[in-house]
C-alpha cells in the first residue's frame, strides 16, 4: 500500500497525532515499569518522607520468604489447572456450535454469557455453591449420600474448586477464537479427506489441529495472561485462606502495598511479574513464525 | 459453515444440549434466589414465593443508583476519550510514514504485553502524585491510552484505500477532516467492537476502582457489591448477595442476549491482532 | 491545518475539565462551611449506615457551621486499608473509626494525633469525661501513655444459643455452659443427626476466616493462660504466641471439630454464623454482642445470651472501633472533629447505639441512663455484655496489627485444616511474628 512521503511536516503531524496516546501509554506504562523497578531498591513505608536504598534486599527476602514461594507455586498450579481444560473445553465447545442447526445460537449464548458478567459476581455466585452444608454443591454430595466437602477450606480442594470456578467462565471466551478457527479452515478440505476415507477423529488430527496452530498459540496466550493476573476471586470468595493456599501473585501484591502498605516490596513483587509476563509473551515469539510487520 | 461432519450423532446434540442447560445452573440459581423470598437453604430452582424485596432491601440499603452513575460515567468517558486518542493514532500509523515509527510501536507493544491490570502499585502512586485519588477521573486516566485500541483501528484504517482520501484532499479537506469523514465512517465495525470490549472491560472492572476511590461517591457497581458482600448489612446473606449481584451484572447480561452476535464478533476481532 | 490540531488539543482539554468536574470527590471547600470527612466500618448486621447519618444530621443541626459527611468504608480490614490509601493518596480523612488495635501502627506511622491536649483544653470536663470510660475499653487507647483514641463502637464476644434446641435435647435453658468440659458436654447433647448420619445441626459454632480467627481465639487463650496472660505485651511490641497454654486452646478448638465432632470442620466464614445460627443449623455461636439487635429481630425461637465458656478463668475479647483524628489536617478541623467526638460519644448517645446496635457502650454514665434501663428491662439478653466486661480483656493489639492478624489467622487456618499440629502451628505463628516485630524492639 502507498504511503505518503515522509517528510518533516509528516513527522510532526504524525507526531502530534500520537502525542495524546502516547502521554498516557507513558505515564501509566511506561514510567510505572521504571518506577517499579526503582522502588524495588528501596524501602518505603508508610510515614516515610523519601523512600531508602537498600539494595536488593527486598528480593533477599522475598526469595527466602516461604509464603513468597507459595504464592508462586499457587500462581503457576492455577494456571496449569486453568489454561489447559479451558483451552480443550473451548475447542470442543467450539466444535459443538461449529455448525448450522436448531438451538445453535442458544449454545452460543449459553457458554458465553459468563463473559460479560463481572469477576466479583461470578465469584460471589460461586461462593455461594461452594459454601459449606449449605452450598449447592454440598447439598447435591449430601443428596447422593457423600459428605460434604467443604472444599472453601482445605488446600488441596480450594485451587481446584476456583480453577473448576474459571474455566466455566473462560471456556466460553476461548470458545469464540477457535470458532473463528475453524472457520476460516476450508470445507473443501474436509471434503477432500472424506473422499480419502478418513473422517471423524482423524480429520480433526490431521486437518483441524495443525490448521488452527496459530490459533491455538495465540488462545494459549491469552489464557496464560488472563489467569495469571486473576485477582478479583480472591478478594471476595477467601482472601488467600486457608494459610495462603489460595494467595496468588497479583493479590499478594495489592496485599503488601495496600493493605500493609509496604510500596517496595509490592513493588518488588510487581517487576517480578513483570518478568513474568514478559516470558510469557517471549514465548509466543519465538514459537510463533510470523513477524511483525509495520506496513 | 459445516466442517463436513455430515453425520451429526443425536448423542452429540442432546450432550451438547445438556452441558449449554448446566452452564446456565449458576444464572438461573442467582435470578432464581434473588427474586425469591429468602430462606435459610438453597436450592436450584426457586422453592418459595417470588418477590421484589431483596431488590427493594439492597437498593436502599447501599446506593447502587449511585454506583450506576459512577459506573456509566467511567464507561462512557472512558470510551470517548479513547475514541479520541485511538483514532489519531491509529491514522499516524496506518497511513503516515515517519521517523521513530518503531519506537512507536514499541511503547504501544509494551501495554499489549503488559496491561494496567498488573500496574497498580505504581499506578496509584501516580494518582496520588497528580492527587486525583477518590475520583472518577482518577479511574479511567491510565486507560485514556489505548495499545489495543490502536492496532485495531489501524488493521481497519489500513483497508481504507488511499484513493478516498487523495479525493478529499484534492476538495480541499484538511488531514483531521479526512479522518473523520473518510476513515471514521468506514470503521464503523472496529469502532463497535473496540466499544463492545472497552465498555465491558471498565463495567467489570474491579481490583483499580476498589484501591482509588474511597467515597461512595465514586465507588463503581464492582466495588459496591464486593463491599456488600463483605459486610454483614444483609441478614439472609445469599438472597441479598444475588439481589445485588443481579442488579450489577444485569445490563450488560441482557443486552448481550439481545445483540449476541455483535458481542462476539467484537471480542473475536479483539483477539485477531 | 495547525490550527486544527491546537483546536483538538484544546477540545480534549475541556472534555478533561468536564469529567474532572464530573469526577466528584473530595474537593477543598474554601466556603465558610466546614465540612467534616469521616471513616466508618460496619462489621454488624443492620441499618447502621443509616443510623451514622442520623447522628451526622443531629450534629449538623446544632452546628450550622459544619457539615459531617461520613463515608461507609467496608468491614475493619476494608477501612484499615482504606485509611492507608486515603493517608497514601495525600486525601485523608477528617477522623475515622478505626479499630482499637491499630493504634500503634497509627501513632507509629504519624496517621493519627494524640488526644490529650484537647483533654486538657477542656479541663475539670475534660478530666472527668476520659475517667467515665470503662476502663476495659479505654485501655486500648495508650500508646507510650498517651491518648490516641476514644472508644466509641466496642464490642466483646459472647455466646448466644438457642433455648429451644436446649429444651429439646432436656438441657436447662437458663443454664448455659459455663466450663470448656460443660461446652463439650452440651454441645454433644445438641448436635444432631439425620438418619444417614448428616448432621442437621451442630452444637458450636467459631468463625475461622482470615479476619475473624483470631478473635476468638483471643478469648480461648485469655480463658486457659496463667494469669490471664494475653496474647501480646502492653507495649504492643512483642507477641506471646507460643506457649504451652495456647497450644492447648488451640487444641481444644480442633478437638471440637475433629474429636467431639459438635462443630463444623473447615473455616467457617465470620458472617455466616448468625445466618446458620437463625437458621437453626447450629445451637451455640460465639459472635459479637454487635449483632444482638440483628438476631433478636430475626430469631424465631427464643434464644440466650452467655459468658463464654472459661477453662482456669473467665475470659473474653474485646474488640470493636474507636475515634481517631487525623494528623495532617489544619487545627481547626482537629478541634471541629473534637467536638464532633464529644457528642457522638456523650452517655446518652453511646446508649442509644448500644441499643440500636448491640454494641456495649464504654461509658459508665450511659448504663444509669433511663434509656439503658429500660432496655435492659425488655431485652435483659443485653446486660450480660457489659457483665462480662470485667474479665475481657483487649483482643491482639501490637505495631504491624494487620500483619500479626494475618499471621495468626494463617497458622490457625493452618491446624483447622490439618496441615500442622497445634503445636506447630503456634511455633510458626511465634517465628513469624518475632520476624515482623524485630525492628521495634
Amino acid at each position: 500500500m502507498k504511503k505518503m512521503k515522509r517528510t518533516v511536516k509528516t513527522n510532526l503531524t504524525a507526531w502530534a497525532l500520537l502525542a495524546p496516546s502516547l502521554v498516557f501509554l507513558l505515564t501509566f506504562t511506561v514510567f510505572p515499569i521504571f518506577r517499579s523497578l526503582y522502588l524495588g531498591f528501596t524501602r518505603y513505608e508508610l510515614g516515610m518522607m523519601k523512600p531508602e536504598f537498600i539494595g536488593l534486599k527486598n528480593y533477599v527476602d522475598l526469595f527466602g520468604s516461604a509464603i513468597f514461594w507459595k504464592v508462586i507455586g499457587n500462581t503457576v498450579a492455577f494456571s496449569l489447572m486453568t489454561v489447559i481444560p479451558s483451552m480443550v473445553l473451548g475447542l470442543a465447545l467450539a466444535t459443538l456450535v461449529n455448525r448450522k442447526r436448531k438451538g445453535i445460537g442458544f449454545l452460543r449464548t449459553s457458554f458465553f454469557y459468563p463473559v460479560v458478567m463481572p469477576m466479583i459476581a461470578i465469584a460471589s455466585i460461586w461462593m455461594f455453591i461452594y459454601m459449606a452444608d449449605s452450598g449447592m454443591l454440598d447439598q447435591f454430595l449430601i443428596k447422593l449420600g457423600l459428605q460434604p466437602m467443604n472444599v472453601l477450606s482445605y488446600k488441596e480442594s480450594v485451587k481446584p474448586a476456583m480453577a473448576f470456578m474459571y474455566v466455566w467462565k473462560e471456556a466460553g471466551y476461548l470458545m469464540i477464537f477457535f470458532l473463528s478457527g475453524l472457520q476460516n479452515i476450508s470445507g473443501e478440505l474436509y471434503e477432500a479427506a472424506r473422499i480419502d476415507g478418513a473422517t471423524g477423529w482423524t480429520a480433526f488430527k490431521k486437518i483441524t489441529l495443525p490448521l488452527l496452530g496459530p490459533t491455538l498459540l495465540f488462545v494459549s496466550t491469552i489464557a496464560l495472561t488472563n489467569s495469571i493476573k486473576l485477582v478479583d476471586h480472591i478478594v471476595i470468595m477467601t482472601e488467600g485462606a486457608p494459610n495462603n493456599a489460595s494467595t496468588m501473585l497479583l493479590f499478594y501484591i495489592y496485599q503488601q502495598g495496600f493493605a500493609w502498605f509496604d510500596q517496595a516490596k509490592a513493588s518488588a513483587l510487581t517487576v517480578i511479574m513483570l518478568v513474568i509476563m514478559l516470558a510469557i509473551a517471549m514465548l509466543q515469539f519465538v514459537k510463533s513464525d510470523r513477524k511483525i510487520h509495520y506496513n | 459453515m459445516d466442517t463436513g461432519h455430515k453425520h451429526y450423532h443425536p448423542a452429540y446434540y442432546i450432550g451438547g444440549m445438556a452441558l449449554g442447560i448446566i452452564w446456565l445452573i449458576p444464572l438461573i440459581w442467582m435470578v432464581g434466589t434473588a427474586f425469591t423470598e429468602a430462606s435459610y437453604t438453597m436450592s436450584i430452582l426457586p422453592k418459595t414465593k417470588p418477590t421484589l424485596d431483596n431488590l427493594k432491601y439492597v437498593w436502599n440499603a447501599v446506593p447502587f443508583g449511585r454506583y450506576y452513575l459512577n459506573t456509566l460515567i467511567v464507561v462512557i468517558a472512558t470510551y470517548s476519550v479513547q475514541f479520541i486518542t485511538v483514532t489519531l493514532a491509529a491514522y499516524a500509523l496506518a497511513v503516515l510514514k515517519f521517523k521513530g515509527e518503531k519506537l512507536i510501536f514499541i511503547i504501544i507493544f509494551i501495554q499489549i504485553i503488559i496491561p494496567n491490570d498488573v500496574l497498580i502499585s505504581p499506578n496509584y502512586m501516580m494518582l496520588a502524585d497528580l492527587g486525583l485519588t477518590d475520583t472518577k477521573l482518577g479511574i479511567m486516566l491510565p486507560f485514556f491510552g489505548s495499545a489495543f485500541g490502536i492496532f485495531l483501528l489501524r488493521q481497519m484504517f489500513k483497508t481504507v484505500p488511499l484513493a478516498l482520501s487523495e479525493a478529499a484532499t484534492i476538495d480541499g479537506c484538511n488531514l483531521l477532516q479526512i479522518v473523520r469523514h473518510v476513515y471514521v465512517p468506514s470503521s464503523k465495525a472496529a469502532y463497535l467492537s473496540f466499544a463492545l470490549v472497552s465498555v465491558s472491560y471498565h463495567w467489570n472492572n474491579f481490583l483499580w476502582p476498589l484501591i482509588v476511590t474511597n467515597s461512595p461517591e465514586n465507588r463503581t457497581l464492582t466495588v459496591g457489591l464486593a463491599l456488600f458482600a463483605k459486610s454483614k448489612e444483609a441478614v439472609m446473606q445469599w438472597a441479598n448477595v444475588c439481589a445485588a449481584t443481579f442488579i450489577i451484572s444485569a445490563p450488560l447480561v441482557i443486552a448481550f442476549f439481545i445483540f449476541q452476535k455483535r458481542f462476539i464478533n467484537s471480542f473475536v476481532s479483539s483477539g485477531i491482532k | 491545518m495547525r490550527n486544527k490540531l491546537i483546536a483538538l488539543v484544546l477540545i480534549l482539554g475541556i472534555v478533561t475539565m468536564a469529567t474532572i468536574g464530573a469526577a466528584g470527590g473530595q474537593e477543598a471547600k474554601t466556603s465558610e462551611k466546614m465540612e467534616l470527612t469521616f471513616f466508618y466500618p460496619v462489621m454488624v448486621g443492620g441499618p447502621l449506615t443509616k443510623l451514622i447519618d442520623q447522628l451526622s444530621l443531629d450534629y449538623q443541626a446544632i452546628n450550622p457551621n459544619v457539615t459531617v459527611k461520613p463515608v461507609y468504608t467496608g468491614n475493619y480490614d476494608d477501612t484499615v486499608v482504606k485509611i492507608q490509601t486515603a493517608i497514601q493518596g495525600k486525601n485523608p480523612p477528617d477522623f475515622f473509626i478505626n479499630l482499637a488495635t491499630q493504634r500503634f501502627s497509627m501513632a507509629s506511622t504519624g496517621v493519627a494525633i494524640p488526644l490529650d491536649d484537647f483533654i486538657a483544653a477542656d479541663g475539670a470536663e475534660g478530666k472527668a469525661y476520659i475517667e467515665d470510660f470503662l476502663p476495659g475499653f479505654m485501655e486500648d487507647s495508650f500508646v507510650d501513655g498517651k491518648i490516641y483514641s476514644i472508644p466509641f463502637q466496642r464490642s466483646t464476644m459472647v455466646m448466644f444459643y438457642n433455648k429451644d434446641a436446649f429444651k429439646e435435647v432436656g438441657l436447662d435453658p437458663n443454664k448455659p455452659p459455663t466450663t470448656w468440659a460443660e461446652l463439650v458436654d452440651y454441645a454433644t447433647k445438641l448436635t444432631k443427626r439425620d438418619a444417614a448420619g448428616n448432621v442437621e445441626r451442630y452444637g458450636v459454632g467459631l468463625a475461622l476466616n482470615s479476619g475473624s480467627a483470631q478473635w476468638g481465639f483471643t478469648g480461648f487463650a485469655l480463658q486457659n493462660s496463667v494469669g490471664g496472660k494475653n496474647l501480646m505485651s502492653e507495649d504492643g511490641k512483642k507477641a506471646y504466641f507460643d506457649t504451652p497454654e495456647n497450644v492447648e486452646a488451640l487444641q481444644f478448638w480442633l478437638d471440637l471439630q475433629n474429636r467431639y465432632k459438635v462443630m463444623q470442620p473447615g473455616i467457617v466464614q465470620w458472617t455466616d454464623l448468625p445466618t446458620q445460627f437463625l437458621g437453626g443449623k447450629v445451637a451455640m455461636i460465639y459472635h459479637t454482642t454487635g449483632n444482638l439487635t440483628n438476631i433478636s429481630k430475626n430469631a424465631t425461637f427464643e434464644f440466650g445470651t452467655a459468658f463464654l465458656p472459661g477453662n482456669k478463668q473467665l475470659g473474653a475479647p474485646t474488640g470493636g472501633g474507636n475515634f481517631y483524628i487525623s494528623a495532617g489536617i489544619s487545627p481547626e478541623r482537629q478541634k471541629a472533629a473534637w467536638e464532633f467526638i464529644k457528642f457522638a460519644t456523650s452517655p446518652e448517645r453511646l446508649a442509644q447505639w448500644n441499643i440500636d446496635t448491640g454494641y456495649v457502650a464504654p461509658r459508665e454514665s450511659s448504663f444509669d441512663t433511663q434509656l439503658m434501663k429500660d432496655y435492659w428491662a425488655r431485652m435483659p439478653q443485653a446486660k450480660v455484655a457489659f457483665e462480662q466486661i470485667p474479665y475481657a480483656k483487649p483482643e491482639l493489639t501490637t505495631y504491624e496489627a494487620s500483619r500479626m492478624w494475618r499471621i495468626l489467622n494463617d497458622n490457625i487456618q493452618s491446624a483447622v485444616t490439618g496441615e500442622a499440629t497445634a503445636a506447630q502451628a503456634m511455633r510458626n505463628a511465634q517465628a513469624q511474628a518475632d520476624e515482623v516485630l524485630k525492628k521495634y524492639q
